[in-house]
């Protein structure tokens, strides 16, 4: 609807508008998470502002609720929810009453008697945050079950590339048409690939897993994606590499002989550096182990973006938080919309 | 209003804020987002033919400092664009509808977050009235008395009344 136009017809609702939880990369589909990044356009303004704060949630209350230690995307949360004027207080399971044996139930319903507006939920088993969102009316945010999903992940992943790509979000279905972009790593027991997956796919990019057969999942049938065991042969061609944490134990776990091997054959070193196109973008999600999967020199490449991804997780955060929580109960009739 | 009215009414406006301002020292435009943004540039662009000196233009997106925020869906229309510091200038708010008052308030607001204005001053298009707050505009295109249910739209091919447009 156009600013101009003034009436008493309330605007139409975003498809991202109306969504009441962020569970999935699935819940937004490719429109949901345009709508998304346009409006995560104007929160990396904010932040760039000298007082990078606004008022538009003030009064609400977001709780983070940790079963599972986190220290960036749980700081990004507090902060893009203090940045938008809403209150926050923390959870975590190693200091609470969880340890007394509190069910999660009792734990959200808990949390819920508090009267609170939104909770972002991490939790080490796959599926706790639809869980949760039976048991409470605040809107609820997944921020990582087991190895499912994080999406929040996917949604910064897919604003920095639209950033790097073409200076701004407004373009990124252009920016993500065929784009050939191979996830590289850990992917079984990634809940980072699983969203980028589902959100790249969406957006219309070509997605090739790169890994050992031991770090697949068991399955890819219905995964809008192609394999390779080469990261030689794909590196060439991809446009954004995707690197995902290994995690040590993997190597005691016998899913790999050791990390050197893992290192030889699938790490971004130095020298398999010199493969990458010169425009290629290479991305992390963070933590890095610097001399496992990507290469200390590496990561400190002008085509590493890092760093930036976890800036624009921020704003990708004040985003989601700001379209749940603003998102009115039902309309109330004869609320002039404009002037 | 038809498209040479409005052109009219930006001309006699350019005109009033150089009167009023006794020049255009430390005057800045800031268009509010959407319908306000082409008309700040218009604006820009009238006073700098009449004075020959080229004045800041920026525009401002209002939805996060809204007060319906949770009554009815806000989104942010455009991302703020504000490259100068406010501190000290004499901001020019242009919007092309002023009805409720509720959007300028917002919009005064969101000023204070980039730089303390000497002042700010309000031009409009057009006054529709059915003010909820107490607002009022510096320089105004025309008093348009509407209902409430009417719609108002400015256009670069004038104002729309409803379906009909107004003379």
């Amino acid at each position: 609807m156009a600013r101009g136009g003034q009436g008493t017809q309330a605007g139409e609702g975003a498809a991202a508008g109306s969504l009441r939880h962020l569970l999935s990369v699935a819940d937004l589909g490719a429109d949901g998470i345009a709508e998304m990044l346009r409006v995560t356009d104007s929160f990396v303004e904010v932040s760039e502002r000298a007082i990078p704060r606004v008022p538009a949630l003030r009064g609400k209350t977001v709780v983070s609720l940790f079963f599972e230690d986190s220290t960036r995307t749980r700081l990004s949360f507090e902060t893009a929810a203090k940045r938008l004027s809403a209150d926050t207080m923390t959870f975590s399971a190693s200091t609470s009453s969880v340890k007394k044996g509190e069910s999660l139930r009792d734990t959200v319903e808990t949390i819920t008697a508090m009267g609170i507006d939104a909770i972002v939920v991490r939790h080490g088993s796959a599926g706790v945050p639809w869980q949760v969102a039976r048991w409470t009316d605040a809107a609820v945010i997944n921020a990582g079950d087991g190895w499912h999903e994080h999406p929040t992940q996917a949604l910064l992943d897919c604003y920095t590339i639209g950033q790097a790509r073409a200076g701004a979000a407004s373009d990124v279905e252009k920016v993500f048409a065929g784009l050939r972009v191979a996830i590289v790593g850990d992917v079984a027991h990634s809940r980072v690939a699983r969203s980028n997956v589902l959100a790249f796919a969406a957006l219309g990019a070509e997605v090739t897993l790169v890994a050992p057969p031991t770090l697949l999942p068991p399955s890819l049938a219905g995964w809008p994606v192609t394999v390779s065991h080469d990261l030689d042969a794909v590196l060439p061609g991809a446009e954004v590499v995707y690197l995902l944490r290994i995690q040590r134990e993997r190597a005691s776990e016998a899913l790999l002989p050791s990390l050197r091997e893992y290192t030889a054959g699938y790490g971004l070193t130095r020298d398999r550096s010199r493969l990458l196109r010169p425009d290629a973008l290479v991305m992390h999600p963070g933590p890095m182990n610097r001399g496992v999967e990507i290469a200390a020199e590496v990561a400190d490449l002008p085509c590493s973006v890092v760093t930036r991804q976890v800036a624009n997780g921020v704003a990708v955060r004040m985003a989601v938080l700001f379209l749940l929580l603003s998102h009115p109960a039902q309309l109330e009739p004869g609320v002039a919309v404009d002037g | 209003m038809s498209a040479d009215d409005v052109r009219r009414a930006v001309t006699r406006i350019a005109h009033e804020i150089v009167e009023r301002n006794h020049g255009l020292e430390d005057i800045a435009l800031i268009g509010l987002q959407t319908g306000g943004a082409p008309l700040a540039r218009r604006l820009a662009e009238t006073l700098g033919q009449i004075e020959g000196t080229a004045v800041p233009v920026g525009t401002i997106d209002v939805a996060f400092y809204r007060d319906d925020i949770g009554i009815r869906p806000v989104l942010p229309e455009a991302v703020t664009d504000i490259s100068f510091d406010l501190s000290g200038t004499t901001v020019v708010l242009v919007d092309d509808v002023l009805f409720t008052g509720r959007t300028v308030r917002a919009a005064l607001n969101a000023l204070t977050d980039y730089g303390r204005a000497r002042a700010v001053q309000l031009a409009v298009m057009v006054d529709r009235g059915h003010r909820e707050l107490p607002i009022r505009p510096d320089y105004v295109g025309k008093n348009l008395p509407t209902r409430r249910d009417e719609l108002v739209d400015v256009t670069a091919d004038g104002v729309v009344l409803g379906d009909v447009i107004a003379r």
